[in-house]
Parts: C-alpha cells; sequence; structure tokens
C-alpha cells in the first residue's frame, strides 16, 4: 500500500476488509513505513498468512522487488514534504519500472489520479478504481507526454499521445460503492470525509482480490472509527476536541472539507521539524478562503508562516500557543483540530496519547 | 485606472511548491495602495498574454521545464513583453529558464529562453534548506530571506548582475544569488520567495507602476515578523 495520502488510514481499513478471513495479519499500523517499521512488522506477527503493509511512497519500488507481493496499492500522488521526498513524476516513472518488472503481481490503482494510473499502466494486471481526486494542482499536464491534459469531471484525457483514464471496474458514487457487478452499496463508514470513502472503495477492492465479499469486508470497515489519533474526539476542560491530521495541500485540501461547519471554532496548526519537511511553502498552496467568519485559531511552531498565509486570504484569527489558549480563545464547547505531523503528535500528547 | 496585469506563466507546468505566494503576495501589496490588480493565469495549452505588467514563473521538475521552455520559445509572447519592458520574475526551475542554457532530465544541455546571461548545470549536491542573502545595494532591497531546494549551479555571464551575496546556502554556486537585467530578475529562492522578502516584491511593483504610495504600517507587521524569526532561527549558522 503506498501513495502519498490515507495511507495509514486504508492500510487500517484493509487490515479490517481482510479480518474475515480469520488468518492472523501482519501489518504496520502505527504508521512506521520504511525498512525499520516494515521488518519490526512482520517480526511481530512471524506466522501470519497474510501482511498488509503501508510502504513510504520511494521505498515501494523495492518492496516489490523483495517482497513479491500478491497485490500493490497506489492512492495518488501529489506533493509532500520537498525537501526530503522525490519529486512526483520521477517517482511515478520508478513505480511503473518496478510494476514493469512484477508479471504476477496484481495492482489496484486509482484511475482518477493520472500520474498513479500512468504508474499503474505498465503493470500485467489492473484493477481501476474510481476514488476520485480532490486536489488536481499536480495532474494538469500529461505523466506520459507533458501535454495540458483534458479534464471532465473525473475523467481525463490526452489528445497529443491519446492516453487516458482506464475504464473502472470500482467506483465510488456519493457515499455508496459500485462494485465490478455493478451492485451499489452504502459504505456508511465512521470515518468521516471524502477521501476515507475513496479510501473505503480501495480497500474493498484489495479484499475482493482476497476472496472477501464487500459485505463482509464492510461490516468490519465500519468499525475503524479512529487511526493512532486521527479523528479521535477528546474532551479537555469542557470542550469536545476533534483531531485531523494532514500533512500537505492535497491533504488539507480533504481535511478541510471534513472539519465541521461553522460556529465550530478551529485550530489549525503547523510545525516544520524534520518530518513535517523543513519548508513551509506548501501552505500557499492551500485556499483558505472558505475560512472566512469563522473562528480560527493559529498554532504551532511556524505560526507565523501561516498567520502570513491566511492574512494574504483574508482569513481572521487569533494566534495561540498551546491547546489550552486555543481553547480559551475558543470560548466554545467543541474545538476542531486541523495539524500536520509533529503539531498533531504535540496535541495528541498533552491530550493523553489519544488513539 | 488600468489594472496592474500579473501574468503566472504556466501553474499547470511551473508551480511545485507554494510559486502561487508570489502573485497572491504582489496582489495584496499592490491593492493595499489602491492599485486595481487583474490576475491571469496563462496554462501550457494557452497563448501567453503579451499586455501583462509582471510575469511570473515558479518552479518545475526536470521535464515540465524543458516541455515549458519550449512552448514559451514558440509561443514568443513572453519575449515581446520583456522587450518591451515588462518585469518578469522567475523562481527556481523559473529562473534556470530565463537563462542561455540550462541542464535537462538527462543532464544535457537545453536551449534556454536566453532572456538572461546565465547558463546553468548540474551541481554534485542537492542544495537544500534555508538561504539568506543581501541583495545588490543599488536595488534598495536589503537581506533576503528564503528556501532553497535545487541541485543547479548557474554562472552569471557578463551583461547580468547577480541580484545578492549569499551568506548562507547555495545560491548559484559561486557566492551570488540571483541574476537580473534591467527588468527580468531571476533567483533560486524558490516557492513563496516574496513572503518574506516584501522589499523584493515592492522592487517589481516599482518597476512595473513606478513610485509606490506607503500604506498602513500594520498590514506589513505580520509578514516583519515572520522575516525577523527566519532571519532569528538561522543566526547561528551563518
Amino acid at each position: 500500500m503506498t501513495g502519498t495520502n490515507g495511507k495509514t488510514t486504508t492500510t487500517r481499513l484493509i487490515t479490517a476488509a481482510l479480518s474475515p478471513l480469520g488468518f492472523q495479519i501482519a501489518s504496520n499500523i502505527y504508521g512506521a513505513n520504511m525498512e525499520a517499521g516494515l521488518i519490526s512488522a512482520l517480526s511481530r506477527a512471524p506466522d501470519a498468512r497474510i501482511a498488509v503493509l503501508e510502504t513510504d511512497e520511494k521505498y515501494i519500488t523495492a518492496m516489490v522487488k523483495a517482497t513479491r507481493p500478491k497485490v500493490v496499492t497506489l492512492l495518488n500522488l501529489s506533493r509532500d514534504q520537498m525537501d526530503r521526498a522525490a519529486e512526483i513524476w520521477l517517482l511515478a516513472r520508478r513505480w511503473r519500472e518496478a510494476l514493469a518488472d512484477a508479471p504476477d503481481c496484481r495492482v489496484v490503482a486509482n484511475a482518477d489520479d493520472p500520474l498513479v494510473a500512468w504508474a499503474a499502466g505498465s503493470a500485467r494486471q489492473v484493477t481501476w478504481v474510481a476514488a476520485g481526486q480532490r486536489w488536481r494542482e499536480d495532474s494538469w499536464c500529461c505523466p506520459n507526454c507533458g501535454a495540458h491534459l483534458q479534464r471532465e469531471g473525473d475523467d481525463w484525457s490526452c489528445l497529443e499521445c491519446g492516453d487516458r483514464r482506464p475504464p473502472v471496474s470500482w467506483m465510488l458514487y456519493d457515499d455508496e460503492v459500485i462494485d465490478p457487478s455493478g451492485r451499489s452499496t452504502p459504505l456508511q463508514i465512521a470515518l468521516p470525509g471524502r477521501a476515507n470513502r475513496s479510501n473505503a472503495v480501495v480497500a474493498l477492492a484489495v479484499a475482493e482480490a482476497f476472496g472477501v465479499q464487500p459485505s463482509y469486508a464492510l461490516r468490519e470497515m465500519r468499525l475503524v472509527t479512529s487511526i493512532a489519533g486521527r479523528y479521535t474526539q477528546v474532551s479537555r476542560r469542557g470542550c469536545d476536541i476533534r483531531l485531523l491530521l494532514a500533512k500537505n495541500p492535497a491533504g488539507w485540501l480533504e481535511a478541510l472539507d471534513v472539519i465541521a461547519p461553522p460556529p465550530a471554532p478551529v485550530l489549525l496548526a503547523v510545525n516544520a521539524q524534520g518530518p513535517d519537511g523543513r519548508d513551509t511553502s506548501w501552505l500557499w498552496d492551500v485556499d483558505y478562503r472558505r475560512l472566512r467568519g469563522r473562528t480560527i485559531l493559529v498554532g504551532g511552531e511556524r505560526r507565523l508562516d501561516l498567520a502570513v498565509r491566511l492574512e494574504a486570504d483574508d482569513v481572521q484569527f487569533q494566534l495561540v500557543n498551546d491547546i489550552d489558549e486555543a481553547i480559551d480563545a475558543a470560548r466554545s464547547p467543541s474545538l476542531e483540530v486541523l495539524a500536520n505531523y509533529t503539531a498533531f503528535q504535540q496535541y495528541r500528547t498533552v491530550l493523553g496519547r489519544v488513539q | 485606472m488600468r489594472p496592474l496585469r500579473l501574468v503566472w506563466v504556466f501553474p499547470d507546468l511551473l508551480s511545485t511548491y507554494g510559486d502561487r505566494g508570489n502573485v497572491l503576495v504582489l496582489e495584496r501589496r499592490a491593492r493595499l495602495r489602491g492599485i486595481p490588480v487583474e490576475i491571469i493565469d496563462i496554462n501550457s495549452d494557452q497563448q501567453v498574454a503579451r499586455d501583462g505588467d509582471i510575469y511570473l514563473m515558479g518552479g518545475g521538475e526536470d521535464l515540465p521545464q524543458t516541455l515549458a521552455t519550449r512552448r514559451l520559445l514558440a509561443d514568443g509572447g513572453l519575449h515581446e513583453a520583456a522587450e518591451r519592458g515588462a518585469v518578469v520574475f522567475a523562481v527556481c526551475a523559473g529562473y534556470q529558464m530565463l537563462g542561455v542554457e540550462f541542464g535537462g532530465a538527462d543532464d544535457a544541455p537545453v536551449k534556454g529562453l536566453g532572456l538572461l546571461d546565465i547558463r546553468s548545470g548540474r551541481g554534485e549536491h542537492r542544495a537544500v534548506g534555508e538561504i539568506v542573502a543581501d541583495v545588490d545595494p543599488g536595488l534598495n532591497v536589503g537581506r533576503l530571506t528564503g528556501f532553497e531546494n535545487h541541485q543547479g549551479v548557474t554562472r552569471l555571464g557578463p551583461t547580468v548582475r547577480p541580484l545578492a551575496r549569499t551568506s548562507l546556502g547555495t545560491g548559484n554556486g559561486d557566492g551570488t544569488e540571483g541574476a537580473y537585467a534591467g527588468r527580468v530578475l531571476g533567483t533560486y529562492l524558490h516557492g513563496p520567495a516574496l513572503v518574506r522578502n516584501p522589499n523584493l516584491a515592492d522592487l517589481l511593483l516599482y518597476w512595473a507602476v513606478g513610485p509606490l504610495p506607503p500604506f498602513p504600517p500594520q498590514a506589513d507587521e505580520l509578514a516583519g515578523r515572520l522575516r525577523a524569526e527566519r532571519l532569528a532561527a538561522v543566526a547561528a549558522f551563518q
């Protein structure tokens, strides 16, 4: 399982979806997705017959070679932590090469993301999922030839080289999944947001490759309510706090769709430590104008970067030093928190390592 | 009053990481002075507007950089505008594109736009991190603070001047950073380079519209605090 956003959540959903098989499953459920995390996940469950492994985007090519997986799942590709991650066209090319060399592997891929579709296009067997694509700033151009893509709704095609969105067998339609037989089933998962419904459809397509029917898989997936503190509701000093984690522009775009409508106050927090990426430029790729008129609090170690960004979008806000200052300033029974990685972990620690 | 026309060149190919910030900063600082602004996004399948006042180009990966250059050479609109005296501001990959040549995907030289007398190639190490550089005193901009993320090495020819001298970071690779000639200016400060450098933004606006009326100082307070914080954070490394 790889992709820029949704890896940890989708790994958790796949693990749930496969549980009806009754096998022990090895999985790195806390998101440690490079060598150490993967080896640790496998060694914790040496007798497991199945491993569901979230894998770093750069590391997936080595994993495909080393483990010859039954299924490789590709979610999406977009700009992320550019100071340490590879450029995404380059990543897509490496995925494409690795999958061309893995003929036994089934690929489950998002057909709505042109870069992902191009990367998966070299594989012998692909299950195409219409999982949607909210963030499009990294795929205006054809990954194959570079020409400006024609886009209409979720459809995309290139007039220059003829590359186009492949026909899909799984589809997300509002809150329903349409499976390859054409049957539509309500997802009704507990996790919020379009991105998670999209992750759920991908998980169902993976489950089918292991012989688990959607109805059985969904029953388990609906029990997943939070992932390592994400989406968790926790109460502090009489305020119900909900934590959302997003690390890059595509993630923030999806998260801004998930936060409760006004008047719920929102705390936005940004750090720029190593795991976050030390470069805050990405803040300028997010459109914050829809936050105008709301109570917005700004925290995290790089709150001034975010403050200048919000000022440019004419969003009123108040700077806060920590979660308690935010609760005081919110003067509300609830508070939505959207933070990037280490900012999220700092709040989570203060709130008692909520799961 | 005729609006100030900001032309963002090929956001579909050249917008890697926050490049829109430069458009937004110029827009805000013009509007604060009562100057109306029109923003024109030109995708790579469109003709480049000939009548812009400030043209902006962002960063990009190797392939998009080469494609964008090819299209701009064929289109000719940016060259027409630059000859007419329009302002061109380019960062990172866009900066390299302004030159006579730059290194493409396989490091083979690619013919650039030729708007600046510079030549870029690939260095041995990727330069990633905070950069601080002091701008040519003649431009009255002061100290630049930003983030660089590139593997380019750029040599400056006799008809351009270095934009700045680096005190932290890599820049062009020889102690200088960026380059300018006339109203064409490029820098390795990537993404939203103007956010932490309001004086550089104002220089571009001044080139485009002439003397700028002042605006209330509190409108600059946050940017000033951010700028001071970033400079203080790296002061120990210089």
